[in-house]
């Protein structure tokens, strides 16, 4: 049995171990900064991997455009159905396009198309550059003189910087509908009134700092999920623990910058 | 056999194709790596010449696959002077490493093949990076020829996981000799395969070398292996090369330690 200790000794324990997580916290953040720095380093650098660039486009934006349609329809309707009632006791039925086109277009198609991302992509970049470094893929593109940092890093980061605000777009317009529907269900409203009364509510304010803020949910996502199986130690446990801290390191770092963002907007 | 103390590693040598090579196409002095606070590699000296395929043996954790990923700046020394082609390579920028290991072919334990890639397109791979000049029927006709090379033309279209071992391993050097380097680092190029298919690999890695006259640097536990293909071997042990020669030499060594790789 191991020695019993005294609050003290047990204190002592208790910090040592504290000062270990945040001295680690640290050198990742510091680690994460680093290849951060590497790939604005990288981005410039010819040659372009336009091949590349576009394959993985093709794979963020195309392949999960279902998926994200789908959540951001039913968010539009659940949305829609779950403030009815509240709008109804205010007879302020006729604001419910704009209260969605606000909400839809400001906070929840953004960062809602970030955090699927955030599982689907990111995680899916982490485990299979996790994979690659445990199978010695990325060592044996390095020694065939072929920069593994520019191949796969900067095309899939560029990839997920550029299809996730497309895809915010997208989820946009289709939550839009979906609340459609669903004021459908007990009023009566056309398409053409809906979006109007809809968009009528939107202001430059509200549209464009949306649209650049799912610029940098973007970069973080490709960012982490390249940076976590990048990382990946030997064995095939570190592949899981990549795609897993992938997508939990996004997820975090896309609600940190949504924080910044509103705080910023609020500001303008 | 001969000590490292021994001066033999400054004697000229004489390639298989019977040309005197004075100059080493590798050269190691005083090489030491830890990592944390275990020192793998304790001080190795070493050269290999032009056509001559050096086989390192020592026990595993010996830090023999350390010692070759340092030749390709996958590892970097924390002490000591590695030259390939009289270059200094710690000394090497990023540009000018990556020319080098064009010269410098690498065969890994697991084939490293692209898992995303078919067979064609992982030969392609590096012709695309670096042979941006040459016509798509010229790239076409040096891929069949390698894999022609490793008898396996017919597993072109397939893809990485649909291959034994065997095969991998075959597409590996395939696709590793596509740049025609002048020297290649094999690591442990036998591992997990049955005795006749590290037969067939070991036939092949002779049969490359004399038709490309290529140096190399083995890395193996595997003594048929070493045998069919050395052309001289130094043994590893606790981060020091103790011993050198050809097979024969060291299989009658007086050393009890050397003679038990030999069993």
């Amino acid at each position: 049995m191991p020695p019993s200790l005294n609050p003290y000794q047990k204190a002592k324990v208790h910090v040592t171990e504290k000062r270990g997580q945040l001295q680690r916290f640290f050198y990742g953040a510091g680690n994460l900064v680093a290849f951060a720095g590497r790939f604005f380093k990288e981005v410039v650098k010819p040659p372009f991997e336009w091949r590349e660039i576009f394959y993985q486009s093709y794979l963020v934006g195309y392949k999960s455009t279902f998926l994200i349609g789908l959540t951001a329809f039913i968010m539009g309707v659940v949305l829609t159905i779950q403030t009815r009632p509240s709008m109804a006791e205010f007879g302020a039925i006729s604001l419910i396009p704009g209260m969605i086109s606000v909400s839809v277009v400001r906070e929840i198609g953004p960062v809602i198309t970030a955090l699927i991302c955030c599982g689907k992509i990111g995680s899916r970049m982490g485990a299979e550059l996790g994979a690659m470094k445990v199978t010695e893929q990325i060592d044996a593109m390095e020694v065939s003189a072929i920069n593994p940092f520019h191949y796969l890093v900067v095309t899939r980061t560029v990839a997920t910087t550029l299809m996730i605000p497309l895809l915010a777009i997208i989820a946009d317009a289709i939550a839009m509908y979906g609340g459609f529907l669903a004021m459908n269900i007990h009023d009566t409203m056309t398409l053409r009134h809906f979006f109007v009364a809809g968009l009528s509510h939107l202001e430059f304010i509200d549209v464009f700092p949306a649209i650049i803020k799912t610029f940098f949910f973007g970069f973080v996502v490709g960012l982490i999920g390249c940076y976590k199986g990048y990382q990946a130690r030997r064995g095939t446990e570190s592949v899981g623990i990549a795609a897993n801290s992938a997508v939990v390191a996004s997820s975090l770092a896309v609600f940190i910058i949504d924080m910044l963002a509103a705080q910023i907007t609020d500001l303008l | 056999m001969t000590d490292k103390s021994n001066d033999i590693m400054d004697m000229p040598r004489v390639s298989p194709a019977g040309e005197t090579t004075k100059e080493p196409v590798i050269s190691i002095r005083g090489l030491k790596k830890s990592f944390k606070d275990h020192e793998v590699l304790k001080g190795i000296d070493l050269d290999v010449y032009k056509g001559e395929n050096l086989v390192v043996l020592g026990k595993s954790g010996s830090g023999k696959s350390v010692l070759i990923k340092c030749l390709v700046g996958l590892e970097y020394p924390d002490e000591g002077e590695i030259k390939v082609f009289g270059q200094d390579i710690s000394r090497l920028e990023y540009d000018e490493l990556n020319a080098l290991r064009v010269r410098v072919g690498f065969l890994f334990q697991n084939a490293a093949l692209y898992d995303s890639m078919t067979v064609r397109e992982n030969l392609a791979f590096p012709l695309r990076k670096h042979k941006k000049t040459m016509s798509r029927e010229k790239k076409e006709a040096v891929i069949m020829e390698m894999l022609d090379n490793v008898g396996l033309v017919d597993s072109i279209d397939q893809m990485p996981s649909r291959l034994s071992g065997g095969q991998a391993k075959r597409i590996g050097l395939a696709r590793t000799l596509i740049l025609r380097p002048e020297v290649m680092l094999y690591d442990e190029p036998t591992t997990g395969l049955d005795t006749a298919t590290s037969h067939e690999i070991s036939e092949l890695m002779v049969r490359t070398k004399k038709k490309y006259n290529i140096s190399s640097i083995t890395i193996t536990h595997d003594m048929p292996c070493a045998r069919l293909t050395a052309d001289r071997i130094i043994l590893i042990k606790e981060g020091l090369v103790v011993a050198e020669g050809s097979y024969d030499e060291l299989e009658r060594s007086e050393d009890e330690w050397v003679r038990s790789f030999f069993y």
